[in-house]
């Protein structure tokens, strides 16, 4: 069989037997998303194992040793109040995670039941859900997170918050289109004609068909969620002092860039790496699971 | 002479019955007329094919009987009687329940008609959700109509997905899935289109010899003459949403009254003797259904066109027991 229309219309079907095993023997052909398959697993193993590895206690203050220049005990230097910048970065990877993972995860689940509701609903219910998922769309997210973390107070609950209330309207959107258009195709008519329910048809049948792709989308976004988290901790509107964040070793870098160079740096390489790793994995997972992207089989 | 049709219902033990039904699909035009008043029955045991060319309303009729149709469809008038169940009046629910159980379809296009990310067991064993057997019962069942529908080694093939089947196994897969709760009617849309040849042999054979064993009536839609002739015991034709003649198929095939009828019948490229470089056609257009003609729903193109046909809607006229025409030359005949 060398034409499959069906294939052509469901882009990565996640749950195909073999499709994680024929995906990473196909990822070791290729470098850029290997790298990105290495980086990801590192800043997972960071952010479990990155408190018991840490070389020194990362709230540890030692004014005596401050702006010590990199060097080998303190391979990152440390702070302007002597914490150890390395351990620092190691167990803000945690924070950094659990905001981006915990949010988008949240989200998804979200997103995924309102654009289900929306794709398959009446069409009363996908207009008013259309309705709010672009006025909260139309947000600009920092200025929403500045403004709720204002009111509510900074906190990684209120930051997750954020995220959730920007992210959730994407996904619902993307799912609904999806569930658009497969709820129109063949087997979704036959299944209805041999009985199936509407919760049926919906989580068992289209659900499959839509959900990898998503997946990979919802792993591109964690760098951005990770760099917002970010964005806010240095405006002061994220994650609170003394928490490890990155945001925050940029700020404190910021603070004495004339003395202390190295913190600034220190604070930038993670986020590069993370985005860098989900990117590069992201990427190259889409093209690995779209059947019209696939270059060599 | 005419007969109500509520005369001819009453003869027979019929596992479906259609009275007047009448479709209409709202669009931004306004309404597309596509069924008009559409009667015939199925018998029970028997198999009925649903003749006519692209458009005609055949598989918008097997869908209105399913209850799936489109959102902008609206079924205007009439009713769909399955046994003494009246289908129009039945809620979702309860017309879901007979869905996959007493009533269910085959698609015309194998290939599309299995969703791709399931397997063939755990798709077949969804349907047996009304059962409450056990997992391997209902898998026991599942593979045995697949041994019934002449699949090889079923036990095995009940963890494989559809992409590893071909297209003939497909449909024999589907006929499995529409069969395997023993319904009272089965309606297959055109389920030989999208095969070749053979393959169309084949399926053919197997919902013969089905039909035998399992005792299901079928409503057969195609545009193939040649396999309604082999499979079907009555025949009704379908034109512009209409149904313009109905019959058995010795009727239909030797005595056809119906001008449209007969044209279709001559452009069958099996009935050609002579050997030109043009297949013959039929002259003309179907007409525009966003506004349904006066006079006979045919009259533009009949090639025995006379004066009441564009301006009276000819009755429905009956030439022997059974056999149903609606065309005016009947009418017009010495009876």
């Amino acid at each position: 069989m060398s034409v499959q229309p069906s294939e052509a219309l469901v882009t990565a079907p996640l749950s195909a037997p073999g499709t994680f095993s024929r995906a990473f023997r196909r990822l070791r052909g290729d470098p850029l998303g290997m790298l990105g398959l290495i980086l990801v697993l590192l800043m997972v193993f960071c952010a479990i194992a990155g408190p018991s590895i840490a070389p020194f206690d990362p709230f540890k203050i030692r004014v005596t040793e401050r702006f010590t220049p990199p060097s080998l005990p303190h391979v990152f230097g440390t702070d302007n109040i002597g914490r150890d910048v390395f351990s620092r970065v190691l167990v803000g990877s945690r924070i950094a995670l659990t905001v981006g993972g915990l949010s988008i995860a949240i989200s998804l689940v979200i997103g995924l039941v309102l654009g289900l509701c929306a794709g398959y609903g009446p069409r009363w219910l996908d207009n008013f859900l259309l309705l709010v998922f672009d006025s909260v769309y139309s947000f600009p997210t920092v200025i929403l997170g500045l403004t709720v973390m204002t009111l509510l107070g900074p906190s990684m609950t209120n930051l997750i918050l954020v995220v959730v209330v920007v992210q959730t309207p994407a996904y619902a959107r993307l799912i609904r289109t999806a569930t658009l258009s497969i709820k129109g195709s063949e087997y979704i008519l036959a299944i209805r004609s041999l009985g199936a329910s509407p919760a049926r048809v919906l989580f068992v049948h289209i659900l499959p068909n839509i959900i990898g792709p998503l997946f990979i989308i919802a792993s591109m976004d964690i760098p951005a969620v990770i760099t917002l988290e970010a964005g806010l901790t240095y405006l002061g509107m994220g994650i609170p002092p003394p928490a490890p964040s990155w945001g925050r070793i940029l700020l404190d870098g910021f603070d004495n860039i004339r003395d202390a160079p190295w913190i600034v740096v220190a604070g930038g390489i993670p986020l590069i790496v993370t985005t860098l790793g989900f990117t590069f994995f992201g990427e190259s997972l889409r093209d690995l699971m779209d059947p019209r992207l696939r270059r060599n089989l | 002479m005419a007969m109500p049709a509520e005369e001819r219902s009453a003869k027979s033990d019929s596992v479906l019955e259609v009275r007047g039904l009448s479709i209409e699909f709202r669009t931004p035009t306004g309404s597309v007329h596509a069924l008009r008043h559409i009667d015939f029955d199925i018998p029970r045991g028997s198999v009925v094919g649903l003749v006519g060319e692209s458009g005609s309303g055949k598989s918008t009729l097997a869908l209105a009987i399913m209850g799936l149709m489109p959102g902008n469809a609206v079924l205007r008038d009439g009713s769909i009687r399955f046994g003494d169940i009246d289908l129009r009046s039945l809620r979702p629910a309860a017309l879901r329940a007979l869905r996959g159980d007493r009533i269910s379809m085959v698609f015309q296009d194998p290939m599309t008609s299995l969703n791709p990310v399931r397997s063939i067991g755990d798709q077949m064993t969804d349907i047996q959700y009304r059962n409450g057997t056990s997992m391997p019962d209902k898998r026991r069942k599942a593979a045995d109509m697949l041994r019934k529908v002449g699949i090889p080694d079923p036990e095995r093939q009940l963890d494989r997905y559809p992409h590893e089947f071909s297209g003939g196994m497909r449909q024999r897969i589907v006929i499995a899935m529409g069969i395997l709760e023993q319904p009272e009617l089965l309606i297959a849309d055109e389920p030989t289109t999208a095969l070749d040849v053979t393959m169309e042999a084949q399926i053919v054979q197997l919902l013969r010899q089905l039909r035998g064993e399992v005792n299901t009536s079928i409503l057969f839609i195609s545009h193939n003459l040649g396999l309604i002739a082999e499979l079907c015991d009555f025949v009704v034709v379908l034109y512009a949403g209409e149904v313009v003649e109905q019959g058995s198929v010795r009727d239909i095939f030797h005595r056809p009254k119906h001008p449209y009828t007969q044209a279709l019948l001559e452009c069958d490229p099996v009935r050609i003797e002579e050997v030109r470089r043009e297949l013959p056609t039929i002259p003309g257009d179907v007409p525009n259904l966003l506004k349904a003609p006066a006079g006979c729903v045919f009259a533009p193109r009949c090639p025995k066109m006379f004066d009441p046909c564009a301006i009276q809607h000819p009755a429905d006229y009956e030439t022997s027991p059974g056999h149903v025409a609606r065309c005016h030359l009947l009418g017009a005949l010495p009876s």
